[in-house]
């Protein structure tokens, strides 16, 4: 375990420090960069308690985090590099101590330093959130024991047990360092306000409309930012947007679009546009309601799964929608992830579409359930929610169910799945590092993960997680892994992936120095980003 | 004429307090717990004291008659409350983004007015005539026309012309700037949005002026004029055309609740910044002091319009003085 | 005396000749037709609709639901006459379906507003007094809310879907009808025989259905036809904004938004054909309306 944390820390150190080469021509500096956010506005801006990609997009450029995926090998599962610390940790402990050094000379924006004991404040905030606060991620960090900042420079983790899953957990892009005097004062002050140490200064909010920030002069990192500053745009509609680039009004937009409009504006614009595309970690899922009948019934929940030719589904749907690629429970890039012969030995990733349906039906006449009418739940937003949800009406209807839609906005969405108001909800599992071991954790149960909306209990699984988060070979671990996920999608059926997404960021020819990585969360803090004009 | 402006004004009262209970009531009605949705909306954890604390703060605690006398008396006073979405006092949520919609209501009456009211009394003028039947036809377009479909249609039309006619297509502005700052990039993006939104008004505007035309044109005095030897235009000008834009005064009290209602659609496909936008955003989430706010403004602007038409056409119109 | 003769006899002697009340309904209709083009042509839209929405099953030729990928984003071709929608469903199908549920909401909010506006209109200008002051108070409350702002409102309550759609917009609907039948109501109330009939003992109902009823038919007609087209606007309204009829369901609003905006530039046909038939739909109805009205208008009659 030691040894392959160590190598993945080695990875990270040479990563640090290589200086970032750019293709061909030199970075210019200055200019301003316009870049829209697809949403009407973030319910508030600070990355502890939010999971929408709207705070990462409107805030991220004015904060640090300890650590980050590598800017410049973004699409890297295991390439970690230093933002606030010195070098990358020391470990102790069998693995269970973190010694972290951080960097001299950080400043916020007011002008205050940046100490280790801001970088243990927010870390406690995030892993024990005071009382009435939340913490979003807060159960990613159940390995972690306590905090602390022995010294102006050290921030020390203690872990209660040594896993794989702790680093690329520390890499999240929503664990900003705030300061631990306003922390203190008032942990809600970050909801309205910004107070950073990152690449850029906060200018002004117009609130629906736009976020403007300028560059620190006093960043840490020698020659960055190299923009002048930049404005994002408020835009939900794809429309706007895809309008938006084909005018110059905007230069790109960060989370994705479908591959109609990228196939729109290469047609329109050619060499001024350039596209960049990556598997994304984020997957669709369906989770029948296993306290409604008749999804109480495993048969019935199987043969769910069993209707749907994903193999056929997917490259079509790629065409129309931003999903992909067929996969299990793990992003197909990560090295946990199935081969594509272990995905076809689980139930609805059989190469044998009519055998499945056959299967499908046979089933549903066993638990007496044959041509029964129920209603997906699904979310108010096209790519692909509506896409996927009703290609799968269409796949049920081809083993006789009748399913229809209940298409309802994302805050009553959230609300219907959290009531258990739902007979099969389509909903997606959206992670940003791309953390496996943590990101599977969506499967468990709601009593281990409160974001399951399955109402189901099972300690079979719950054993199995933890045995396979304790795990310190590899090798092993990917065998558990495997029992893992044939245990949640083909023997019990408790929440099925359906297609995960496929991102693809076209934009304007003249934006350099950004990288695409698999998560929209990633690589956001716009610092390497020039402009060739 | 005293009694009818004071008692057309002490009626603007009960209407709003009527208005702003069936407001309350509606919202209360909505079924889901605000701050459960609210909380989870981006799928983070929570807990229970969260909720209650987020309950408290919101004044959900207390009875529901002390919440309403709240909100009747905050509202008297200037106090909307704050939004539950965002936690920013909903006043000024309003206030930033007011001016571009009340920017599009404007340019839309005032673009509108000046093509309908022409087209009208020509309309009325050749009353049967070809021309007659081409401008009703255009004006039934637009009545029947849905906006936000003319909004789509305009952009389209807007991207492939100017990528027709310059090379490279120009799209109006996306962010908005006030008029005092840079009048053509505040005018260039707002004029699309006016012409979709003034369509609907222009051609009831246009249908209004050509029948009160028309009636006005059959009365005595015209005849008594033409017959006096006046000169058609004069007759128009100065005779016809006063009196025939009395009811055209009531028409605007009438408009501007589609005007608004045409703003909740328009503003989604122009992406403005504007009340409509909030309003639809605040229905999908929840947010019901931003939606309670926003419905009462949007009732008392039109109570009130409503009110100052019918005081302005009691003044013009020397026939209902005296009743 | 009722002069029986065939229509083109009528036409050729000159219809004016017959004296008022002594025409048969088919010759009032053809009068109308003669008098009335464009209301005439209105009522052919109207009824070209109908039909298509009545016979869906058999005009249409595909499913309109039924996805297609192999034929995503079709341009018009003999096998799709309008094309197809990012789905591959065609789009013919879709808007000849689309017809069946604008035409639903579209005459059952009507109906509905009109009959209850009429009850509530022509019974609060009988019944008078204390009735006829709160009735209208509480009907002006209404009144005060603009027509998508209150079905906004009901729709976040009751939630999307036809059903509540219809009840969202009848509701604002319904006192705007209460308020113009009212009116004429209250001119009939005033007229002595009114009295007279209370005088001789008759009942509230007899002398409401026999005597006010029938006298504000013509307005009643006319909102009707108006009501129809504004429910149809406002449908395709709420279900652009997400809030109105759901997916799969073939409905003109829903079918504008979503793909049809991301395709207007590379398939402007999913955008222009639904808009078209609500636009067209919307036109015949106000033209009949129109003409309906002049017909119906007394002033307008001796010209």
């Amino acid at each position: 375990m030691i040894r392959f944390l160590s190598r993945l820390i080695a990875a990270g150190v040479t990563a640090a420090f290589a200086i970032p080469v750019l293709a061909d021509e030199p970075p210019k500096q200055g200019g301003m960069l316009t870049y829209m956010i697809p949403a009407d506005a973030p319910p508030s801006l600070d990355g502890h308690r939010e999971t929408t990609y709207a705070t990462v997009h409107t805030a991220a450029p004015f904060y640090s985090t300890l650590i980050r995926v590598n800017p410049e090998n973004p699409s890297s599962t295991t390439d970690f590099v230093c933002d606030l610390c010195a070098a990358m940790p020391q470990l102790r402990d069998d693995g269970k101590t973190y010694t972290f050094k951080i960097r001299d000379g950080v400043k916020f924006h007011d002008g205050s330093p940046l100490t280790a004991a801001d970088v243990a404040a927010s870390w406690n905030a995030i892993i024990h959130p005071p009382e009435g606060m939340t913490s979003a991620r807060e159960s990613f960090y159940v390995m972690v024991d306590r905090v602390e900042a022995p010294d102006p420079t050290t921030v020390v983790f203690h872990l209660k047990f040594a896993t794989g899953a702790f680093l690329p957990a520390l890499a999240d892009p929503f664990a900003w360092i705030y300061k631990k005097e306003i922390l203190d004062k008032d942990p809600r002050w970050f909801e309205k306000n910004i107070m950073g140490s990152g690449p850029f200064k906060f200018v002004g909010y117009e609130i629906g409309q736009s976020i403007k920030g300028e560059r620190n002069p006093e960043y840490y990192r020698q020659g960055l930012p190299r923009l002048e500053g930049f404005t994002g745009i408020y835009a939900e509609k794809q429309a706007v947007r895809v309008e938006a680039m084909r005018g110059d009004r905007a230069a790109m937009e960060f989370r994705g679009l479908p591959p109609s409009a990228r196939d729109q504006l290469v047609k329109e614009l050619g060499d001024k546009v350039v596209v960049q595309e990556s598997d994304w970690n984020c997957g669709n899922l369906v989770t029948p309601n296993h306290k409604k009948k008749p999804f109480d019934d495993v048969r019935v929940r199987r043969a769910l799964l069993l209707a749907v030719d994903q193999w056929h589904g997917a490259p079509a749907l790629a065409k129309i929608a931003n999903v992909r690629t067929v996969g299990g429970v793990v992003f197909p890039g990560s090295p946990l992830a199935a081969t594509k012969e272990e995905l076809q030995q689980l139930a609805g990733f059989w190469p044998d579409i009519e055998k499945s349906r056959a299967e499908a039906k046979r089933l549903l006449k066993e638990a007496g359930a044959e041509g029964v009418t129920f209603e997906l739940l699904n979310r108010n937003v096209d790519q692909p929610y509506k896409y996927v949800g009703t290609w799968l009406i269409d796949e049920w209807s081809k083993v006789g169910l009748h399913a229809s839609q209940r298409v309802v906005p994302t805050g009553p969405w959230f609300e219907a799945m959290r009531s258990g108001n739902f007979d099969v909800v389509l909903e997606a599992s959206c992670q940003s590092v791309v953390n496996p071991l943590l990101d599977v954790q969506k499967a468990l149960p709601a009593s281990v993960f409160t974001e399951n909306y399955g109402n189901y209990d099972d300690q079979k699984e719950i054993d199995l997680y933890q045995k396979m988060l304790h795990e310190p070979d590899p090798a092993t671990q990917r065998a558990l892994m495997r029992e893992f996920e044939k245990h949640v999608v083909d023997g019990e059926a408790h929440e099925f992936p359906m297609l995960w997404w496929y991102r693809i960021i076209p934009h304007r020819s003249y934006v350099k120095g950004w990288k695409i990585s698999p998560s929209h969360y990633l690589n956001q803090d716009l610092s390497t980003v020039w402009l060739d004009k | 004429m005293y009694r009818y402006i004071v008692k057309r004004i002490l009626l603007v009262i009960p209407t709003l307090v009527g208005a702003a209970a069936l407001v309350f009531l509606l919202m209360r009605l909505i079924p889901g717990d605000i701050c459960v949705v609210r909380l989870g909306s981006g799928g983070g954890t929570f807990d229970a004291r969260a909720v209650a604390t987020c309950h408290a703060q919101l004044g959900l605690d207390s009875p529901v008659f002390l919440q309403f006398v709240d909100f009747v008396w905050g509202f008297f006073r200037g106090d909307f409350g704050t939004s539950m979405w965002s936690g920013k006092p909903v006043a000024y949520e309003i206030a930033a983004r007011f001016p571009v919609s009340l920017e599009i209501c404007i340019m839309a009456v005032l673009i509108s007015n000046i093509i309908a009211i022409p087209l009208g009394t020509i309309s009325a003028l050749k009353q049967d005539r070809p021309i007659d039947f081409v401008i009703r036809t255009i004006s039934i377009a637009g009545l029947a026309t849905p906006n936000f479909w003319l909004g789509i249609l305009l952009i389209l039309a807007i991207l492939d012309i100017s990528q027709a006619a310059f090379g490279t297509p120009w799209m109006p502005p996306i962010d908005y700037v006030p008029i005092w700052q840079d009048p053509l990039r505040n005018l260039s993006m707002v004029i699309w949005p006016a012409l979709t939104v003034g369509y609907r008004t222009s051609a009831v505007t246009m249908r209004m002026t050509r029948s009160a035309m028309i009636e006005v044109l059959r009365e005595d005095y015209i005849r008594t004029a033409r017959a006096k030897g006046l000169i058609e235009k004069v007759i128009i000008n100065r005779h016809a055309l006063k009196n025939a834009l009395l009811p055209v005064v009531t028409l605007i009290g009438i408009e501007a609740a589609f005007l608004i209602g045409g703003l909740v659609v328009t503003e989604q496909v122009f992406n403005l910044n504007g009340i409509g936008r909030l309003f639809v955003q605040s229905v999908q989430n929840q947010d019901y002091t931003m939606t309670q706010a926003l419905v009462m403004l949007v009732v008392a602007v039109f109570v009130l319009t409503n009110t100052v038409v019918d005081l302005i056409y009691a003044w013009l119109d020397p026939r209902i003085r005296y009743t | 005396m009722t002069i029986a003769a065939s229509p083109s006899d009528i036409l050729a002697a000159g219809v004016d000749d017959l004296p008022e009340g002594h025409r048969s309904l088919l010759q009032r209709a053809l009068i109308f037709c003669r008098r009335q083009p464009l209301g005439t042509f209105g009522l052919v839209l109207v009824v070209v609709m109908a039909v298509a929405g009545i016979c869906a099953e058999w005009i249409a030729p595909y499913s309109p639901t039924a996805n297609d990928f192999s034929a995503m984003t079709e341009p018009p071709s003999w096998a799709h006459w309008l094309g197809t929608d990012q789905f591959g469903r065609d789009l013919l199908s879709r808007i000849v379906y689309g017809a069946r549920t604008a035409l639903i909401v579209g005459f059952s909010c009507a109906i509905i507003a009109s009959v209850g506006g009429m009850v509530l209109g022509v019974g609060s200008a009988y019944f008078g007094g204390r009735l006829d002051l709160y009735l209208q108070a509480v009907l002006d409350v209404v009144m005060a809310f603009p027509l998508i702002i209150m079905a906004l409102a009901v729709v976040a309550i009751f939630g999307t879907g036809i059903h509540n759609v219809i009840v969202a917009i009848t509701i604002p609907l319904i006192p705007r009808c209460a308020r113009v039948l009212r009116s004429s109501a209250l001119s009939i109330r005033e007229v002595p025989y009114i009295d007279a009939a209370r005088a001789c003992g008759f009942g509230h109902r007899r002398i409401i259905l026999r005597h006010m009823v029938p006298n504000v038919m013509a307005p009643f007609l006319i909102l009707l036809t108006a009501f129809v087209g504004q429910a149809i606007l406002a449908e395709a309204s709420l279900s652009y904004l997400g809030l109105g009829v759901q997916e799969p369901v073939p409905a003109w609003g829903l079918m504008l938004q979503g793909g049809a905006e991301e395709y207007a530039s590379t398939a402007p046909w999913i955008a222009i054909f639904p808009g078209l038939a609500i636009a067209l739909t919307v036109f015949g109805f106000s033209l009949f309306g129109d003409a309906l009205r002049d017909a119906l208008d007394p002033k307008m009659r001796d010209r």
